[in-house]
């Protein structure tokens, strides 16, 4: 059922091994037992997303591409301008996010990063979150790195981050008094009603649910859960999310990367 | 004496403007306490590992009872636990089956186990239907409030009891 990973993939894997063991000790999901998402899914919905002409997210991967090379901002820059070909240069990037932002002195996540970029260097407004922009380049940025290993930084100033994602994931939350590792760590293998419990990886986003018809990030994925059970999410691009972006990224360690995913 | 009784008016009106402020004081004051109030269920008691009374006066209502756990946004039972009155699949198996659990709990550890499972395992997945263990950041609309009702509660209670497998 889980789509074989392709030999690139695997080397890769095996380079950022010392990646690995700097960060893996901090999760509770051992190495071996990481599934991601779609493993979990129907096969309808995997062919969905292996195949580019029917996987809707390929829609703002290709947005992403003309927004990289769109001149914005008071600057007049465009993303191509300093980084040049995505294709090198971004390769790599989204396997090792959220990253440490010396300037900010706390990490950011993919779009943080992106919307610093605007302003520092573009002289241009923020995007919001989850608008079409942001998922556009964000995904166009995710998808340079598809089928290589999740590869979490392994700079020491994210460790006290890192813990306290963790803490937020083995909290107790809402009404119904349940944490993310509740379900994600202790149950993934089960059902919630008819669905798969799944293990909670980041290893896809930006990701095409079915369900929303439309591409997401992982925060509004967070959020979702958040408000199942009956608890009040997180504002968009609060540090808690940031938080446990890092913590899911560690635990996600190792898994390739799948932009644009696709699910139920 | 025309000034002596408009002084006398003006205190009236005052008198008669504190107490109805004091009044409203008094009804917010316990309408804040009466919500407060009604973040749990009180009035039970605990004996062993069950509550032996029924938490109303009314008996519970099977048939509701069967209408709630298969419920998937109110009571929300069938999304982790099977053996019930719904499509096999869309039953959850997050938690034990429920096939037969009227013939191996009675109505009191049933009823327990509903209000408050944690007081048996603090480390239970299964929420306090109750509503005296709630996690942290519980959203506006739940605030203060428990799961299910007491009359809800009986309901469940009755049909589960007519589980005898």
């Amino acid at each position: 059922m889980r789509p074989r990973p392709r030999a690139p993939a695997v080397i890769a894997a095996l380079l950022s091994i010392p990646a690995l063991l700097a960060v893996s000790g901090a999760v509770a999901l051992e190495q071996g037992d990481r599934r991601s998402g779609i493993a979990f899914a129907s096969p309808q919905t995997q062919a969905m997303q292996a195949d580019d002409t029917a996987n809707p997210g390929m829609l703002w991967v290709m947005d992403g591409a003309q927004l990289w090379r769109r001149p914005d901002g008071a600057a007049g820059k465009a993303c191509q301008e300093c980084h040049g070909d995505a294709a090198q240069s971004m390769k790599g990037v989204a396997p090792r996010y959220p990253d440490f932002d010396a300037g900010l002195g706390r990490p950011v996540d993919l779009s943080g990063r992106i919307n610093l970029c605007r302003v520092r260097h573009q002289r241009a407004a923020p995007l919001a979150h989850e608008g079409s922009e942001m998922l556009a380049l964000t995904a166009f940025v995710a998808f340079q790195s598809r089928g290589l290993p999740m590869a979490p930084a392994a700079d020491a100033r994210l460790a006290p981050f890192r813990a306290e994602g963790r803490r937020l994931f083995e909290q107790r939350m809402g009404q119904l008094d349940l944490s993310c590792a509740n379900c994600h760590d202790d149950h993934w293998s089960a059902r919630l009603g008819g669905s798969p419990v799944t293990q909670a990886q980041p290893n896809a986003y930006p990701l095409y649910r079915l369900e929303w018809q439309a591409l997401g990030s992982l925060q509004r994925r967070m959020r979702n859960c958040m408000a199942g059970v009956r608890a009040e999410p997180f504002a968009y691009d609060a540090a808690d999310y940031i938080d446990l972006e890092l913590y899911l990224a560690a635990r996600a360690a190792g898994l390739p990367m799948e932009t644009p995913g696709v699910r139920p | 004496m025309r000034a002596a009784a408009l002084t006398a008016g003006l205190l009236a009106g005052l008198l008669l403007a504190w107490l109805l402020l004091a009044g409203f004081l008094l009804v917010g004051f316990l309408l804040v306490a009466a919500r407060a109030d009604a973040q749990t269920l009180v009035g039970y008691t605990v004996e062993g590992d069950a509550i032996g009374a029924p938490l109303t006066g009314a008996p519970g209502d099977a048939a509701r009872g069967a209408g709630l756990v298969a419920d998937r946004t109110l009571s929300l039972c069938v999304l982790c636990h099977s053996g019930l009155e719904a499509p096999a699949h869309m039953q959850g198996n997050l938690a034990p089956s429920l096939a037969g659990i009227g013939a191996r709990l009675s109505e009191g550890q049933i009823r327990l186990r509903i209000v408050n499972m944690k007081a048996l395992n603090p480390e239970s997945i299964m929420p306090a239907y109750g509503g005296s263990s709630p996690g942290a950041r519980v959203a506006n609309a739940w605030r203060g409030k428990p799961i299910l009702s007491g009359e809800e509660i009986e309901d469940i209670v009755a049909y589960l009891s007519s589980l005898k497998g």
